[in-house]
């Protein structure tokens, strides 16, 4: 872990973290649209709470190895649990629409965007994200797909980037890596604002030439 | 996103009963499209019915030809060896569309069941009269570089709505002459594709010809000659993952250098797939040709109307059919 992780973290627990302040924006503007029923709950305790007023069904679902038994709004995305219920933040938040692969992640095998990806749909599912792919997990070495990034320098902002790694890893498991137009073609669902597709494509194919097990 | 129950059905008939006695309940598959028009507040379901769990994922060889269930994913189908081999035509449209990820999400009958993407439809601050029932077209006189230049007009010979079907896998479904099955309250159903999609007309609020309730289970492809002269041709803004400007579905059944029969339609033009089917008469027993691929672009213009921005399409159209007749011509 780096200082900046620990910093992060502190900032977190202190209460006072960038992620904390959005989390409660968000909630206070919710309440413009928020049910009687659900500001009555409002009215009588904090804003956590909102959520119990609304309906919470159960869900089980594998994700990075884990068993995870949860109850959840029918309307949560997967982006959203992973993010918001599971503290996975690896996984991002671009354009909320299926547009830009951001959120991209593994289910059951299958790249898939998690922000169109309604939760309970994953019902004994395994899913996997950026946390999950190295094998030896997230304090292990890093997975090949992460280091060849770094190598060719496969992002700048690296905003994009957790979403192409793991639609790269998905990309050679397929069959789809073997030229670099091949790539570019299976790449299309990932975009990056900053540019960084020729060194994305490069990454992907040392990976792949390398002969590595993804 | 509105609240929504959710429910998750086992069987076709529990499905059919849970969407057919509630007013705004939804069949809810891949949810590609769905969960983004629920995202904009464009469509607010009130019950979502999943039916991913149903039996309908299959893709076998019938004594006629090849049936897909609803529920295979599109990547399955552009993938499955049986579709590569026969129907060529329908992989490299699959592959045409959307993302990988999007592919491994969609479904056959999610992705029939997708709504335009016209920007005013999307946009609950504009009038549309797909979206709401007479409020207006925002298209007609605005925005419409991706609209309709055929089918537009209704009883009274005026515009309610220029969208396109944003399908790829419709227009090589639609040429391919395949059918629908379709089950409701009242049992099952065969529609042809063709009939499936319907023009605006006076209710553009309608996409298909589908009872309330009924659940697309399989779509059925009869056997074909055409496998070794198909091509998909679609033409966009970027090299991949955006919707056609114009798209075509050519598919020559060829006796030396004389076309015996043809199948085709286009994409990003219409309310609904394209198919041509007065173009297929011209090209029956003409020589494959240059020439005759013009003439038939001719042809296939006949009433087709531009909307100022997407005059364009009144030349890329033909040019699109004629390039990809030729590139079927060639195939083998």
């Amino acid at each position: 872990m780096t200082n900046q992780d620990n910093n992060e973290e502190q900032a977190e627990n202190s209460g006072s973290s960038r992620r904390g302040f959005l989390k409660q924006s968000a909630a206070l503007g919710a309440f413009a649209m928020t049910p009687p029923s659900a500001m009555k709950a409002v009215d009588t305790g904090l804003h956590e709470k909102i959520a119990t007023a609304f309906e919470q069904m159960p869900l089980q679902v594998e994700i990075n190895g884990t068993l995870q038994r949860l109850k959840i709004e029918p309307r949560v995305t997967l982006l959203d649990l992973l993010r918001e219920q599971l503290n996975l933040t690896g996984t991002k938040k671009g354009c909320d629409l299926g547009q830009c692969g951001a959120c991209t992640v593994h289910v059951d095998g299958q790249r898939v965007n998690a922000c169109l990806t309604l939760a309970m749909t994953t019902e004994g599912c395994k899913v996997t994200t950026i946390e999950g792919l190295a094998p030896a997990g997230p304090d292990g070495p890093l997975h090949p797909m992460q280091e060849a990034f770094i190598k060719h320098d496969g992002f700048q902002c690296g905003y994009c980037t957790p979403g192409q790694i793991m639609s790269a890893v998905a990309c050679i498991r397929e069959g789809h890596a073997d030229n670099p137009d091949e790539i570019r073609e299976y790449m299309s669902g990932n975009i990056c604002r900053c540019g960084a597709y020729s060194n994305i494509v490069d990454a992907i194919m040392d990976v792949k030439k390398g002969g590595q097990k993804v | 996103m509105n609240q929504f129950q959710y429910v998750r059905v086992t069987t076709p008939k529990a499905a059919v009963a849970a969407v057919t006695k509630e007013n705004n309940s939804l069949f809810l598959a891949g949810g590609t499209n769905l969960i983004d028009l629920m995202k904009r507040n464009v469509m607010s379901p009130e019950k979502l019915v999943d039916i991913n769990k149903l039996p309908l994922n299959t893709i076998e060889k019938t004594a006629t030809g090849l049936r897909i269930g609803a529920l295979a994913k599109n990547t399955a189908v552009a993938e499955h060896e049986l579709v590569r081999k026969s129907f060529p035509l329908l992989s490299m449209a699959l592959n045409a569309g959307a993302s990988p990820q999007l592919r491994n999400m969609a479904t056959v009958g999610g992705n029939m069941m997708q709504r335009t993407r016209c920007g005013y439809f999307y946009d609950t601050a504009m009038p549309c009269n797909k979206r709401e029932p007479g409020s207006g077209c925002g298209a007609i006189g605005g925005y419409n570089r991706m609209h309709a230049i055929f089918g537009t007009e209704s009883s009274d010979r005026s515009s309610k709505c220029i969208a396109v079907h944003p399908s790829d896998m419709c227009i090589a479904l639609v040429a391919l002459d395949a059918t629908v099955l379709v089950s409701g309250s009242k049992g099952e159903r065969r529609i042809p594709f063709i009939d499936f999609h319907r023009l605006p007309g006076d209710a553009p609020e309608k996409d298909n010809t589908l009872q309330k309730g009924e659940l697309i289970m399989a779509v059925d492809l009869p056997n074909n000659p055409f496998a070794d002269h198909s091509h998909y041709l679609k033409v966009r803004d970027r090299a991949s993952y955006a919707f056609a400007l114009v798209s075509v579905g050519a598919a020559l059944n060829l006796k030396g250098n004389t076309i015996q029969e043809a199948r085709l339609a286009m994409g990003g033009v219409s309310h609904k797939p394209w198919r041509l089917t007065e173009v297929e008469q011209f090209l029956r027993g003409k020589p494959a040709t240059e020439a005759t691929f013009r003439q038939a672009a001719d042809v296939a213009m006949k009433g087709a109307k531009g909307y100022g921005e997407n005059d364009f399409k009144l030349t890329m159209a033909p040019n699109t059919l004629i390039d990809a007749l030729k590139t079927a011509a060639k195939n083998a």
